[in-house]
């Protein structure tokens, strides 16, 4: 198998204190991939440190053998839902839009093609009916959505989605899982940042434990151990095994 | 043309070009920097007189980027060494601001340029200072900086439309999908600091902060969309300058005074009639869903 993602050594420190240490993993292409661990284990840091969002005080990232700068554009990103004013003056489909913009290009504004790739990637997410809508009225699962179709319109080999599950309601839960396995089937190589042990197992093929160290790196099968979650998660783990 | 035609449209150019840049410095929550920076460009515009020793625009322009970019890189620096934002910017801010105070009082003495001009505008005068080509006169020269100017930010934000929409929304995916955010963010504070310069003759530097923030405020409760905020914005600010001229006529008061306090009637109107984001509005709806339920 080919590997996608291949991250040698990183570590990232926030005025000295380090966030993570000496991580290093390989993804073959084509999984769906749980980044696993406690509060404060790095996880997110981790995401943002391969696409070069926070600098990296040492260690390589290469993505399908090449640096990220060269990839950028097999590359799709799905920050934290937080991480964005939703009260920016601009609907559904214009955010969707922005996901086009590598392709489109300098300068060049969207094309009708751009429209109809982004509305139908709102139709993938079940949003097709909000394409007009304000952000700031949409609820916090829609918004979800809407980055989701955003990142499906980047046409991205490589996906990397911050936190995507976090506080949305059943209906997106159900909605990103369909469109994760969506994108298996086409091939696509999925790292997703997740809270919810419970569901972990069920929803990924491959996992990756992280308490700002590398903990385990690995299929599901032999990474969602009681041992190894007892690893990464030390103490806290005993009342989620018992529930 | 009568004097009173030049000022009222210099007036009016000033808030169309502010209103604009304006829109994205607040969605870019950063209507503080462009008080800074609507200060420390008077270093750039003394630094440009001593080295040139003139007031022509082209030296004031240089001169207003390179201190605009100072000032924005110098309070990048604080911020990402750990100095809280806000404390960032004062230091900076009143720092780059008593060095250009200071040069003034040293060298410019002898020349149109004194603290209070700088700082309160005199738009009255505008219509003294004209441009003479060929013997003829062709208007105030304070127009023609600002019509240059405007002319530069209206094609800027139109080629740049769609990376400052991305950068100011979401500029961890902008940097993702490998735009240059860094860069583009300079450029933006260079546009905001040309504006700023060529604002100064008309409203001075405390001003022109009225002009750069409040217009932008106030479209920003009348509509949702960007482009409609930038529009609307630009012609608030116009409004409002010449609104605000009208005014200042007819109370014998302050020019620059009065049209900065037209943009603060129209935001508080605003504030309380928008058709959705109003305060009135706002209410009624809660009334409504209340009694529905």
């Amino acid at each position: 198998m080919k590997t996608a993602v291949n991250v040698e050594k990183i570590t990232v420190a926030y005025k000295k204190t380090p966030v993570l240490q000496d991580v290093t993993f390989s993804i073959p292409e084509g999984q769906l991939v749980g980044i696993i661990g406690p509060n404060g284990a790095g996880k997110s840091t981790l995401l943002k440190s391969i696409l070069q969002l926070v600098p990296k005080t040492a260690g390589d990232v290469s993505i399908k053998g090449k640096t990220v700068q060269q990839q950028r554009k097999l590359i799709g990103y799905v920050p934290q839902r937080g991480d964005v004013d939703w009260d920016f003056p601009t609907n559904a489909l214009d955010v969707v839009l922005m996901g086009r913009y590598g392709h489109i290009g300098w300068f060049k504004r969207p094309k009708k093609k751009d429209k109809e790739h982004a509305l139908s990637c709102l139709d993938k997410v079940g949003m097709k009916a909000y394409a007009d809508r304000q952000i700031s009225q949409l609820s916090g699962g829609q918004q979800q959505r809407v980055f989701l179709a955003r990142a499906l319109a980047q046409d991205a080999s490589i996906y990397f989605m911050d936190e995507p599950f976090a506080g949305v309601d059943a209906a997106t839960e159900r909605a990103i899982i369909a469109l994760l396995n969506e994108l298996k089937k086409q091939g696509k190589t999925v790292l997703v940042v997740h809270h919810d042990l419970q569901t972990a197992e069920e929803y990924f093929d491959w996992l990756l434990l992280l308490n700002k160290h590398l903990i385990a790196s690995g299929p599901v099968s032999k990474t969602f151990t009681t041992d190894l979650l007892q690893k990464t998660y030390g103490g806290k783990l005993a009342f989620l095994s018992s529930s | 043309m009568s004097y009173d035609m030049w000022i009222i449209l210099t007036g009016a150019l000033v808030g169309a070009a502010c209103g604009i840049i304006g829109t994205f410095l607040v969605l870019r929550k950063m209507a503080m920097i462009a008080d800074a920076i609507s200060h420390t460009v008077l270093l750039g515009i003394v630094g440009a007189f001593l080295v040139s020793q003139t007031l022509e625009g082209p030296f004031m322009l240089i001169g207003a980027v390179i201190t605009g970019l100072l000032t924005t890189f110098f309070i990048q620096v604080l911020d990402s060494s750990g100095v809280q934002t806000d404390a960032a910017i004062g230091v900076v801010f009143t720092a780059l601001f008593s060095v250009g105070v200071i040069l003034v009082s040293l060298f410019a003495r002898n020349v149109h340029l004194d603290v209070d001009h700088v700082l309160m505008g005199d738009i009255t005068f505008i219509p003294f200072h004209t441009i003479e080509w060929n013997g003829m006169t062709l208007g105030p020269k304070a127009f023609w900086l600002i019509a240059v100017v405007l002319v530069i930010d209206i094609v800027f934000i139109t080629v740049m439309y769609k990376e400052l929409k991305i950068t100011s929304f979401d500029p961890a995916m902008a940097f993702a999908l490998g735009l240059p955010v860094t860069a583009l963010h300079y450029l933006f504070m260079s546009m905001v600091s040309i504006t700023t310069v060529a604002s100064f003759d008309s409203v001075g530097a405390i001003l022109v902060v009225a002009m750069l923030i409040v217009p932008p405020s106030t479209a920003y409760l009348l509509t949702d969309r960007l482009l409609f905020m930038i529009l609307y914005s630009a012609a608030i600010g116009a409004a409002s300058a010449v609104i605000g001229y009208y005014i200042a006529q007819w109370l014998n008061v302050s020019i620059a005074g009065s049209m900065a306090s037209t943009t603060g009637i129209l935001f508080l109107l605003a504030f309380l009639f928008a058709p959705q984001h109003g305060i009135i509005a706002k209410r009624l709806a809660r009334r409504l869903s209340v009694t529905e339920s």
